[in-house]
């Protein structure tokens, strides 16, 4: 009897997930995808408190997954994703991201006039910045003797630097190290140059102790790296465990990367995904941004409303938005991609 | 000697969970430099409803899906181990465990797409069951390599029926197997996290804790995670022990 | 058997038949499958030399994980299988708990206990078996322990399965036979545990060569294994069809090697029962 049962409970409990699933769709309400932590816990709360609208929160781990799962699905579910600038670039092309109408967001005018001159989107025609900074060096000042200044100082590293130094291990960050050391685009495809890079980082490769794009701030607080590649808003956590770290910005520059939001095309729900994307560009939520990701925003009055020793005590908060603008961003590669990854690929298996 | 060889193992096996349990008092929200003793992400979890509820969401997919991939897997075993081979089935059972769980994640959600099938926790468990009862069916099948099946054929001959053939003859005999492979299913979908997340709906309701964990990885991973890890296996030992002290003496097919 | 096949034939091979169809495309500009150009280039392409050597390489550290995982999972099955049956459930029940937090937390420990000022290095120098840090984190032997360590439970499960019902009779008269202990375990326990050994190590072997957080976190990103290889061709340069590819050479290859194993089991099993 016990067996009959077993079998009947699990076709019961396959046929009502059947059922639940036809049934779910009913509910009306906003969904976003973010990575998790950042945006305020009790936005959501203080959202439904004013508008009346119910925000879901749905958390991704990085960029390349949202994507993934964004052109798999046409993003159905999604209202609002929250991906870098090159991703955000190819939801544009893929017709996933939808055009956005300003005359619903009043509050872009809270940003700076140089987050509307993004060279991904000029005129935040489909995405909104919402944080931005550089990516440079973030090193142990009391360990390193010579302060770093140019990208060589990590990728031909002195001896006494060797096994101490850590890259990012997403490819295009990687790669921008090597392109930037020897003047190139950070958007470069051209196969010859993109072996010159590959030849670099090659050897560079054998003087590191890892790839690492999640914990390096944290082998700096141990002593384990002394020197690493780092967003600018990462290298402030360490700063904040530690204050002998610092930052630099090579004197080669950086890439300039922008964490955006985009609209789905497909969203049902598009007014009430645009009073959303206008209540999270209140200054609050900026000036929230700065204080406990320790990233720099665009919004203008958000960065205005900060307590003003946040820039003393991490300098690359201080960062001019014209300066920012500078600096090359990240761009989709198309068509690129394919000789991109190959590189990345025999940089990656080389011993 | 054994018993030092289990001592062994098992100090092998807890050493990492011990550095996770004493990280999860560890006082900034560093993923693996020690600075400081503090209780605070205790209570930061109990302020956490996030964690919690997809804990709760994994326990759920865990629990369901391993239930459905036992019953189906054991069957599908006795049923591939009872006729002849046939290089075709042996694939098709094989190729859940190899293919890369991000390409059943990619396939299942473009296949969901296709079929306008609504996505949620349900979703998450049918995909776990496929991985799940190729893994079943591999342990049931190496304990049926060595199963007398002239039991069973007596027993037919004595008139029982298929299904008291496998109450009274071959789950006694088979059941290590299937408790073995039930914890092994457990322990594979508790902790899955890419084919979740491709196959979970959009939102809250439907992220699991390894979802949860993956994406803290850009703002930290606190030791909010540890200490979460720490009370479920403090949970689980207890439940374990006191299920030991109930079952004294009451262990079928020993 | 037909709910199992039903639910593998509809939730397996029908998406899995699409993913197929999608190698003999071509990537789409900005990601997705561009359903326009049929070509068999993604094939020729997974057989450049340079992807070949990573197939090699994975091959071989999965090989080497699975062989170090039966080595201390056989003896772990064994002394729970010989254990007072009422607690063999609960030593089951405990070889596996620690598997049931998260593997990124798990790894995370690793880190802490490999550094070079770790506890693992602290504990060596203490015993005054070396004198200098030991580089044991970002390399080959990280990803093998990391490996290792994951799945060894899998293997205690499935050894463990194999070698419950074993009737220690067997093992008795071979002993009266005068046969020694380690020529009874050779020509008895061994070879009829064999399934649970043969399950064991295709567990550690498929688990590792489909792995990419080990080589990312304990191998620092230095090693490239096949699992991060296709995770970062689906997900990072968004080429399906590349990354589909890849994945049928995969499926192919392991169930080649699986028919010759099988092939070969059969015929030794054969020629065991004509000697006999």
């Amino acid at each position: 009897m016990k067996l009959r049962k077993i079998m009947s409970a699990a076709c019961v409990a396959g046929a009502a997930m059947l059922l639940a699933s036809g049934l779910a769709q009913a509910a009306e309400k906003l969904v976003i995808s973010n990575w998790d932590g950042y945006m305020p816990k009790d936005l959501p709360e203080k959202f439904k408190a004013e508008t009346g609208i119910e925000v879901e929160v749905a958390v991704h781990a990085t960029n390349e997954e949202i994507m993934g799962k964004v052109v798999a699905s046409k993003g159905e579910g999604y209202d609002v994703l929250f991906v870098s600038s090159p991703f955000a670039e190819a939801l544009n092309k893929l017709g996933i991201a939808a055009k956005l109408d300003h005359a619903k967001i009043p509050n872009l005018a809270n940003l700076y006039p140089e987050a509307g001159q993004l060279k991904h989107d000029p005129g935040n025609t489909f995405s909104i910045p919402y944080a931005w900074g550089t990516t440079g060096l973030c090193y142990r000042s009391d360990v390193v003797k010579t302060a770093p200044t140019s990208w060589n100082d990590l990728l031909k590293p002195a001896d006494d630097l060797k096994g101490k130094t850590t890259m990012l291990s997403t490819d295009r960050w990687l790669m921008a190290a090597g392109e930037l050391a020897l003047g190139m685009s950070v958007n470069e495809i051209d196969p010859a140059k993109l072996d010159q890079v590959k030849a670099l980082l090659i050897e560079t490769k054998k003087t590191l102790l890892a790839y690492d794009d999640t914990t390096f701030y944290s082998k700096l607080v141990s002593g384990e790296a002394s020197l690493v590649q780092a967003w600018d808003g990462w290298c402030n956590y360490g700063i904040a465990e530690k204050p002998e770290i610092k930052y630099v910005v090579p004197k080669e520059g950086s890439d300039l990367w922008v964490d955006t939001m985009v609209m789905v095309e497909g969203s049902k729900n598009k007014d009430a995904a645009y009073k959303f994307l206008d209540y999270i560009l209140k200054a609050d939520t900026g000036k929230w941004v700065v204080e406990n990701i320790m990233y720099k925003t665009p919004n203008k009055a958000g960065m205005d409303a900060i307590d003003k020793s946040m820039l003393e005590k991490y300098p690359n908060m201080a960062i001019a938005p014209a300066d920012l603008l500078k600096y090359e961003q990240l761009r989709d590669l198309g068509d690129g991609m394919k000789t991109f990854s190959k590189v990345v690929t025999e940089i990656t298996s080389s011993k | 000697m054994r018993k030092a060889y289990l001592a062994f193992i098992y100090v092998f096996l807890y050493t990492p969970i011990a550095v996770l349990m004493i990280l999860s008092f560890n006082k900034a929200g560093m993923p693996t430099a020690w600075t400081g003793f503090s209780t605070d992400w205790y209570g930061r979890l109990l302020e956490s409803p996030k964690i919690i509820a997809a804990a709760k969401n994994s326990l759920i997919v865990a629990i369901i899906s391993t239930f459905i991939a036992t019953t189906i897997g054991t069957l599908l075993a006795l049923g591939v181990e009872r006729r002849k081979a046939s290089a075709s089935l042996d694939a098709l059972l094989f190729t859940p465990m190899i293919i890369p769980d991000i390409v059943l994640a990619i396939a299942l959600l473009s296949f969901f797409t296709m079929v306008k099938f609504t996505l949620g926790l349900h979703s998450i468990i049918l995909a776990h069951v496929v991985f799940n009862i190729a893994f079943v069916c591999a342990v049931v099948r190496a304990r049926l390599k060595s199963f007398d099946w002239s039991l069973t054929e007596a027993s037919y001959d004595l008139g029982a029926g298929a299904l008291t053939t496998f109450r009274k003859i071959t789950f006694p005999l088979i059941w290590p197997a299937v408790v073995a492979a039930a914890l092994l299913a457990f322990t594979l979908s508790i902790d899955e996290f890419i084919i979740a997340y491709f196959t979970a709906g959009a939102g809250q309701g439907s992220t699991t804790l390894p979802m949860q964990i993956y994406a803290m990885i850009r703002f930290g991973v606190t030791p909010e995670i540890n200490a979460m890890a720490t009370i479920i296996l403090l949970v689980s030992f207890i439940l374990v022990l006191t299920a030991q002290r109930f079952n004294r003496g009451s262990v079928p097919g020993t | 058997m037909l709910p199992g096949l039903v639910w593998l034939g509809v939730l397996m091979v029908v998406p899995c038949a699409i993913i197929l169809v999608t190698a003999f495309y071509e990537r789409g500009t900005y990601g997705g499958v561009d359903w326009s150009v049929f070509t068999f280039a993604n094939f020729t392409r997974a057989g450049e030399w340079l992807y070949l050597s990573i197939f090699l390489d994975s091959a071989r550290i999965a090989g080497l994980a699975a062989f170090f995982a039966l080595l201390i999972g056989y003896p772990a099955a064994y002394a729970i299988a010989r254990s007072a049956p009422r607690h063999q459930t609960a030593l089951l029940f405990m070889a596996m708990l620690p598997f049931w937090t998260n593997y990124l937390i798990r790894t995370y420990a690793w880190i802490v206990l490999l550094n070079p000022t770790g506890l693992a290095n602290n504990f060596l120098q203490w015993l005054g078996l070396t004198s200098a840090p030991l580089p044991l984190l970002y390399n080959e032997f990280a990803v093998i322990l990391g490996l290792v360590y994951n799945y060894v439970p899998f293997v205690i499960l499935a050894i463990y399965s194999a070698l419950q019902r074993l009737d220690p009779s067997y093992a008795e008269a071979s002993r009266d036979l005068g046969a020694g202990a380690l020529t009874t375990f050779w020509r008895i326990t061994l070879p009829l545990t064999a399934p649970g050994v043969a399950a064991g190590a295709v567990f550690v072997f498929v688990l590792s060569i489909g792995n990419f957080i080990t080589p990312d976190l304990l191998g620092g990103g230095k090693l490239q294994m096949v699992g991060n290889l296709i995770y970062d061709q689906f997900l990072t340069a968004r080429d399906w069809p590349f990354g589909s590819a890849l994945s049928v050479f995969l499926i192919a290859v392991m169930l080649l090697l699986l028919f010759a194993q099988a092939i070969a089991a059969n015929r030794a099993r054969g020629e065991g029962r004509g000697h006999a």
